[in-house]
């Protein structure tokens, strides 16, 4: 039966893709890698939160590690997340800046004051032009910037505790150490 | 969400979200369909299906905003496309780049084209000569009844 | 009481289609005619118990029982009647129960019709199809029962969709399945065939009009969602790419591949593996688009709420009758032998090469919906593959396939014998590129390559078919049902190809803000807005704009768009107002409040929409027209069936 091994390839090629579509199961389809991860981080330089006049910038926490946590009062997946960020906060472990974009700015000073504030400082950003510039397309999102101005991690949704032991502190651990 | 259309039992988190841009036309008429061109290849990243031209999404009018911005700053469709693959990678093109990751795709085209038809031009070929060989082979009919 | 009924119903239809596979398929091998006479009647059992599923289900809508969580999250009190009904089929489990019905109708239809089978064979067919009704009745028992209860039940439901609303999307849905569904009967007799390892020309007799009746519902399923999605969803747009409507595309050129294949068939017992795989293949590619739509493996605007457990049960059961059925192909198949020879311009050729062009069109979707999902299995970064790709990438196999398609329908059986159309088609060919040219110019002052050639292959298209009639009138001869509907398939192939250039190339879309009294010019239409006035409706409160439309001063009609807010909440709505023509269609969206009076409009002007439509139509009448030729009446079939129990015996 020379030849009659084609009447086969239907079949194999249909294995194939349930085998696609078997791990496809399993993915979420709308989860978007940074390109950033890796790069250096964006530069801004935006007003504070809380004083026009004050400055907040990319670079305010130069040569040490940081947090970027891209915010709203509008989204809901950050008041879940609020907790996790007061207790990471709490840890002291590396300062968190706050960026506040597509928001109004007393709404957010009212929302810091009644939930607590997690931020060493907050940047305004109402029309979401830095959010853009750092690839944000929802909030939440945090980053995790190294000591050398490279962006090392990305999440997209609310950071929770388990998150945040598995996903951030090793990288932390292996971007302080020699 | 005009692309809720086919299958019909489709269910949906949101409902149809209208996007009429409303900001002004260029006054050029042939940038005006540069920049329409450029927003419906544009992948709106929070509103799943849509183009950015399409969605009426905050994040989606932030970027047909910096569209805008960059046109009139004279940058080119290239640098315009780049600037947004630098911030949400290859995902946020409707039109994929020629790349290591889809060259298959645009390959697709041609090798289906020309395997399809070498196959054919094969049976074609070989049912002619049968018919050549066997004149009578032309007139076998399917059924014999 | 009545949920628990029709739960009920559905676990004893599933108990039924068991016994319609198991006795049928026994039956079958062993020649056993009392079971087999058992599995015709669970068949009915079967499509009776569904039926009263689907009847409670009704009931349970039409009567307000929020008590049924799936009627409390798919309509409200405030829901038309008619909707009401509709949103039966308005989400996942109440459309698969849809499925489950139109497949156990199909299923009686064949049983009833059938008779003239070889008894074995219909019985194997019987059976087969049993196997796919249990696959469906158990996912919807284990993962998707329609008649969960809610405890307590709400006072009132949540809605059914705004965008859903429609009539034209209330019947949508039943006429798509009947598409998807009828491909089951052709996968049924391909199976039944591959079985039992033999392949006459009844098969392909037998298979055809039930090919064409699932076909031409698809058709009309297909153009109708593509209807809907153009006046309802306020766009203009009329084809997205999106998967699921992708979905919905490949069985359909699937089937268009798979009828032309069966022609060469059925008259001269050629290709016979090639149309078994692709009859296979119709089917698997409705299951396979079930499978994307529910799942949520891919990005689409349409998918339904997706829940992995349902995905896993999917795949498997793809894997089951998918998988099972091309293992038997790969088994069986390279059995099947012709040693019929035909020429090289012969029609066998033709419609072979409209096999190639369709089934690479139907490759390049199939790679373009899938390959973000390939991608993200292979960890890659992720890449969007959209209309960009696709509107490019469908004309490769189309233009061949257009241009052949003219010469093609002329080619004789066996010797192609063409020299005698060669002067016509000459003419036409002549008439088409003169035609394309002159419409460029002079209608719309434009002469684009891909619009002229547009034109030209739609005029080509058009008039090429017409020739048939027209010489076979003249010569008085006789023009078969088969012919026909050949004929107007083909026509309308062309005019949807024709309206498809014309609207690609020349409509109008501007997005405009205006204060009652203004006015703005569109495509030489001046649309003034001459009031903005508050309406409300039964379950929403809305916005409506007056438009008044001339040209040249003229009057030429009044769009009233609105924009409504659902009182079940959600987004507002925009319903659009169409001024419809035979050479365009004057498009109004009612966009926002801009504050201070004024309002954001997108107002369109699109030449020759309607004909996508309408070619689509014809196309569909054509196949019904052919599915009614006399030679597939069931008095014929059954003087045949001797014949082919005959050569059957001889073997």
């Amino acid at each position: 039966m020379k030849g009659a091994l084609r009447f086969l390839l239907p079949a194999a090629a249909f294995l194939v893709l349930a085998v696609f579509l078997y791990i496809g199961l399993f993915q979420d389809p709308g989860r978007i890698e940074s390109p950033l991860i890796g790069k250096a981080a964006p530069a801004f330089s935006l007003e504070s939160l809380g004083d026009p006049a004050w400055k907040v910038g990319s670079d305010d926490f130069a040569g040490k590690p940081w947090l970027l946590n891209v915010w709203a009062t509008w989204c809901a997946g950050c008041r879940d997340e609020h907790d996790a960020l007061l207790a990471i906060a709490r840890e002291n472990r590396l300062p968190m800046m706050g960026l506040n974009s597509w928001d109004d700015r007393a709404l957010a000073l009212q929302w810091l004051t009644e939930l607590g504030n997690p931020y060493v400082s907050v940047a305004f950003d109402p029309e979401g032009r830095t959010a853009i510039d750092w690839g944000v397309y929802g909030a939440p999102e945090t980053f995790l910037i190294g000591a050398d101005g490279r962006v090392l991690h990305k999440l997209i949704g609310p950071m929770t505790p388990e998150i945040w032991q598995r996903d951030f502190l090793p990288l932390l651990a292996a971007g302080s150490g020699p | 969400m005009r692309r809720l259309a086919l299958l019909a039992a489709l269910w949906l988190a949101a409902g149809p979200a209208h996007a009429i841009d409303s900001g002004p036309a260029f006054a050029d008429p042939a940038q005006q369909e540069r920049y329409e061109v450029l927003i419906q290849e544009l992948r709106c990243l929070v509103c799943q299906n849509q183009s950015i031209a399409d969605s009426n999404a905050t994040l989606a009018s932030d970027l047909r905003r910096e569209v805008r911005e960059l046109m009139e700053a004279g940058r080119t469709d290239a640098e315009i496309r780049s600037y947004m693959t630098d911030r949400y990678g290859d995902f946020v093109l409707y039109r994929p780049p020629f790349s290591a990751r889809t060259w298959l795709l645009w390959a697709a085209p041609g090798l289906l084209l020309i395997g399809g038809l070498a196959a054919a031009i094969v049976v074609v070929l070989r049912r002619a000569r049968v018919a050549r060989n066997n004149p009578a082979s032309l007139d076998e009919d399917a059924d014999p009844s | 009481m009545i949920p628990e009924l029709g739960h009920f119903a559905l676990v004893l239809a599933l108990l039924l289609a068991l016994a319609q596979s198991i006795f049928s398929l026994a039956g079958a091998m062993r020649s056993h005619p009392a079971w087999m006479a058992a599995g015709r009647s669970a068949v009915v059992g079967q499509f009776v118990f569904v039926a009263l599923a689907f009847g409670a289900l009704t009931t349970s809508f039409v009567q307000y029982d929020f008590s049924v969580e799936y009627v409390a999250s798919h309509s409200n009190s405030q829901l038309p009647l008619l909707f009401r009904v509709a949103a039966v089929w308005g989400a996942h489990e109440g459309s698969l129960l849809l499925w489950a019905l139109i497949l156990g109708g199909w299923t009686l239809a064949v049983t009833a019709l059938s008779g003239g089978l070889d008894a074995p064979f219909r019985s194997r067919v019987i059976g087969i199809l049993g196997l796919i009704s249990i696959g469906f009745l158990l996912f919807m028992l284990l993962t998707s029962n329609p008649f969960n209860r809610l405890v307590p039940a709400p006072a009132d439901g949540l809605d059914l969709n705004p965008v859903l609303q429609d009539f034209a999307l209330a019947v949508h849905p039943p006429i798509l399945y009947c598409g998807y569904v009828g491909f089951a009967v052709a996968f049924a007799f391909a199976c039944a065939t591959l079985l039992e390892g033999r392949l006459d020309a009844a098969w392909a007799r037998w298979t055809r009009p039930w090919t064409l009746a699932a076909w031409l519902c698809l058709t009309v399923g297909i153009a109708l969602g593509s209807w809907w999605a153009y006046y309802e969803l306020g766009w203009g747009g009329w084809w997205f790419w999106d998967p699921v409507e992708n979905a919905s595309f490949m069985p359909w050129l699937a089937g268009t591949a798979l009828i032309h294949s069966l022609a060469v068939t059925e008259k001269r017992g050629l290709f016979k593996s090639w149309t078994l795989l692709l009859a296979v293949t119709a089917f698997s590619l409705s299951l396979l688009g079930t499978f994307l739509v529910r799942s949520g493996v891919l990005i689409s605007v349409h998918a339904f709420a997706s829940d992995p457990a349902r995905g896993v049960f999917i795949l498997a059961f793809l894997i089951a009758v998918i998988g099972g059925a091309l293992g038997l192909y790969a088994w069986r198949a390279p059995r099947l032998k012709s040693t019929a020879g035909f020429e090289w311009t012969a029609r066998e050729s033709f419609l072979l090469f409209n096999n190639v062009f369709v089934v690479a069109a139907l490759g390049l979707i199939l790679l373009g919906t899938l390959y973000p999902l390939f991608i993200q299995a292979l960890e890659l970064p992720p890449v969007s593959v959209g209309p960009p790709y696709f509107d490019l990438v469908f004309l490769v196999p189309m233009l061949p396939l257009l241009t052949l398609l003219g010469v093609g329908m002329h080619a004789a059986w066996k010797r192609g014998l063409l020299q005698s159309w060669r002067r016509r088609l000459t003419g036409v060919a002549v008439i088409a590129v003169v035609g394309a040219v002159v419409a460029g110019l002079a209608v719309y002052g434009d002469l684009r390559p891909m619009t002229t050639i547009g034109f030209a292959l739609a005029i080509w298209v058009m008039g090429s078919s017409l020739l048939i009639p027209i010489s076979r009138l003249r010569a008085r001869q006789a023009l078969p049902a088969a012919v026909l509907g050949m004929v107007i398939a083909h026509f309308g192939f062309g005019l949807a190809t024709l309206g498809i250039t014309g609207v690609t190339s020349f409509k109008v879309e501007e997005n405009i803000s205006l204060a009652v009294g203004e006015a703005a010019t569109i495509a030489g239409h001046d649309f003034r807005l001459t009031e903005l006035k508050r309406v409300d409706g039964p379950n929403f409160i809305g916005v409506e704009a007056t438009l008044v439309v001339s040209r040249d001063g003229e009057a030429v009609t009044t769009l009233r768009p609105q924009k409504r807010l659902y009182n079940s909440g959600g987004n507002p709505m925009s319903e659009v107002d169409i001024d419809v023509g035979a050479a365009r269609d004057l498009f109004a969206a009612l966009g926002d409040d801009l504050g201070q009076g004024r309002w954001s409009l997108r107002l369109q002007y699109k030449p020759l929409v309607r004909y996508i439509w309408l070619g689509a139509l014809l196309i569909a009448l054509g196949g019904g027209i052919a599915a009614f030729d006399r030679r597939y009446r069931r008095k014929e079939v059954a003087q045949d069936a001797p014949a082919a129990l005959a050569t059957s015996a001889s073997r």
